[in-house]
């Protein structure tokens, strides 16, 4: 009995460390912009870090957890940030809450990548390894293309849709152009303040924690181990499989509509494969199921190449470099040793120091 | 009464017939041994009764349901767990969260309670956790509930693969060779094991294995395979004697 009770709290004490930590940082950047501390470069980022924090975090839900290799994460940030923008600019008016409607663009952006999220789920995950991670590849880009030459408007009629430009709407007199194609939709009412990201994220991290230590989350793990076993002991992979990757699709959607909500005009071309690459490699780095690491190295990463401005043309090298250096440090068995020894050093002087303090 | 009745099972793959109308009829309560030379078909027969492949021809009954061509999922629904002949537990999750994986289908609420942590989460887990340490206690596992399941010893592992399909509630347990690289001590104690949980799960159990002492020392009735087809079949000590089965194993 004793060794259940201590089970729960190890899984329960390291999210408390994480939202501990997360309130932590949200308690410094708030105390440093009252004071004025803080420069505007940071302050402009703030929002950005919380909602690459929760793609990493969705995203190791499918590499991490389910352990299957998705390359086209981007462009369901991408189909929630333009749901929740087209709805915040249709009812800026109607809504004058800003809270309500925001709450409303985030519940529609996830649904709207939820949704996407089960239908190519649905398609993609027969296959497995490279093949998946090709055709979830493809999917990114098709999302991105098609929102790219993608024309809506609105007048009293209802809404027009167009492939081709903004004239083939046949909008009335007065009817206004939502999306315009590769311009994207611009004056999107700024409702993503650091705060409410900040929610967004402790919401985003504790959803997928109680999901992954729940039944289904077990047996999301089990179809990771070993599919074979997991089908031997009555679990429905097709089933657990579309529920990850679509839960992951609908919160990589509530990133999206905080994109959308921090940024003056929203493009489709801004999500392709490279972002996708991106929250692969803070995943990667933060460690396949480790959501900390994930959330850590998402707020770092996107620090580390604004902050390497100086080194103008050479940014993107230094920034590789510290890549392989921190991969390195994390992952490489020596490293891991090197590391491993030098804590334990450090307990047994401790333990040393106690001792002949009594 | 027959809980298991399999006729003239047959599947090939390419030219090879790999298993030729095999036939064999297990009743309730009984423990069966099903040997046969390497490359025999022991391993694809547990393959086709648990779904894995289709079989070409043939039809499996359990407990008088008809189960040919189920899927894997709905096999162990139906009521037959097995066991793996290369381990295949859930390697980065611990001991306790693979039987609890076991307990999947017997003890259920919604992904919507797991997320959003309603009563019946509560409820269910800490059922769910005195099923699973009841099982683990059998084998002798509840201390080590929350090792990693990959770092437990190689017996150990052996031992949880089979406690994990006991979890499913099986009515037929198929075992691949459960005593494969285990020394006499471990083999001896894995009999005892096998005998308790038959008794108090109330089990059918078909099982592959190597080690002539185990099979001798526990099966009731045995089946012997070679070239995907009846060699012999019957009471263990005929079986054993039967110069045919020699010749099988030893060559002429």
């Amino acid at each position: 009995m004793k060794s259940k009770m201590l089970k729960i709290n190890k899984s329960a004490r390291s999210s408390i460390i994480t939202v501990g930590m997360i309130l932590i940082a949200y308690i410094i950047c708030q105390a440093l912009i009252v004071t004025g501390n803080m420069s505007n470069l940071l302050k402009n980022l703030l929002v950005s870090m919380c909602y690459y924090a929760i793609m990493a975090v969705s995203l190791n839900l499918t590499v991490g957890f389910l352990g299957q290799l998705s390359l086209g994460h981007a462009g369901f940030m991408c189909l929630g940030a333009f749901a929740g923008a087209i709805f915040s600019k249709c009812t800026v008016n109607a809504i004058q809450n800003t809270f309500i409607r925001f709450t409303l663009a985030i519940l529609l952006g996830a649904v709207v990548a939820g949704l996407f999220g089960i239908f190519i789920g649905t398609v993609v995950l027969r296959l497995r390894g490279d093949y998946l991670a090709i055709v979830t590849l493809a999917f990114g880009e098709i999302i991105k293309n098609v929102l790219n030459v993608l024309y809506i408007g609105y007048d009293s009629k209802g809404i027009h849709l167009s492939m081709k430009d903004a004239i083939s709407l046949n909008l009335e007199d007065g009817g206004i152009v939502l999306v315009k194609g590769a311009q994207g939709i611009s004056g999107t009412p700024r409702d993503a303040t650091f705060t409410v990201s900040v929610i967004l994220l402790l919401i985003t991290y504790l959803i997928i924690v109680n999901l992954v230590n729940s039944r289904s989350g077990r047996a999301i793990m089990a179809i990771r181990d070993n599919s074979i076993a997991a089908e031997s002991v009555g679990i429905n992979i097709t089933k657990y499989k579309i529920l990850a990757f679509s839960i992951s699709a609908a919160l990589a959607g509530i990133a999206g509509v905080l994109y959308s909500h921090n940024i003056a005009t929203v493009q489709s071309s801004k999500f392709g494969y490279n972002l996708s690459i991106m929250i692969l490699v803070f995943v990667v780095l933060g460690g396949m199921g480790n959501l900390r690491g994930s959330i850590i190295s998402a707020v770092l990463l996107t620090l580390l190449p604004e902050y390497l401005r100086f080194l103008r043309d050479y940014r993107m090298l230094i920034y590789s470099i510290v890549l392989i250096v921190m991969m390195l440090y994390n992952w490489a068995p020596a490293c891991v040793a090197w590391r491993n020894k030098l804590s334990s050093n450090l307990a047994a002087m401790l333990k040393k120091s106690k001792k002949e303090e009594l | 009464m027959e809980m298991l009745k399999v006729k003239n099972l047959s599947i090939s793959f390419g030219g090879l017939h790999a298993v030729d109308s095999f036939s064999i009829t297990v009743n309730k309560g009984e423990l069966y041994g099903l040997i046969g030379p390497n490359g025999a078909g022991k391993t694809t027969v547990f393959n086709l009764l648990t779904g894995v492949y289709k079989p070409d021809m043939g039809q499996i009954i359990l407990d008088g349901k008809n189960i040919t061509g189920l899927s894997p999922v709905e096999i162990n629904k139906a009521g037959i767990a097995r066991t793996f002949q290369n381990i295949r537990l859930f390697k980065n999750l611990s001991v306790l969260d693979n039987v609890k994986i076991g307990l999947h289908n017997n003890y259920n609420y919604s992904t919507i309670s797991g997320i959003f942590r309603l009563p019946s989460y509560f409820r269910t887990e800490k059922r769910m956790n005195e099923k699973a340490y009841e099982i683990l206690e059998v084998f002798g596992l509840d201390k080590e509930a929350d090792i990693l399941s990959a770092n437990l010893p190689y017996g150990k592992q052996r031992k949880l693969e089979i406690a994990r399909a006991l979890a499913t509630n099986p009515k037929l347990l198929l075992l691949d060779e459960p005593a494969a690289g285990m020394n006499p001590a471990e083999t001896e104690e894995l009999m005892e094991t096998i005998t308790l949980i038959r008794k108090k799960y109330d089990l059918t159990i078909l099982l592959i294995e190597h080690d002539m002492k185990l099979v001798a020392g526990i099966c009731e009735k045995i089946f012997v395979l070679n070239f995907g087809t009846e060699l012999a079949n019957g009471l263990p000590q005929d079986v054993l004697n039967n110069p045919e089965v020699i010749k099988a194993y030893l060559g002429e």
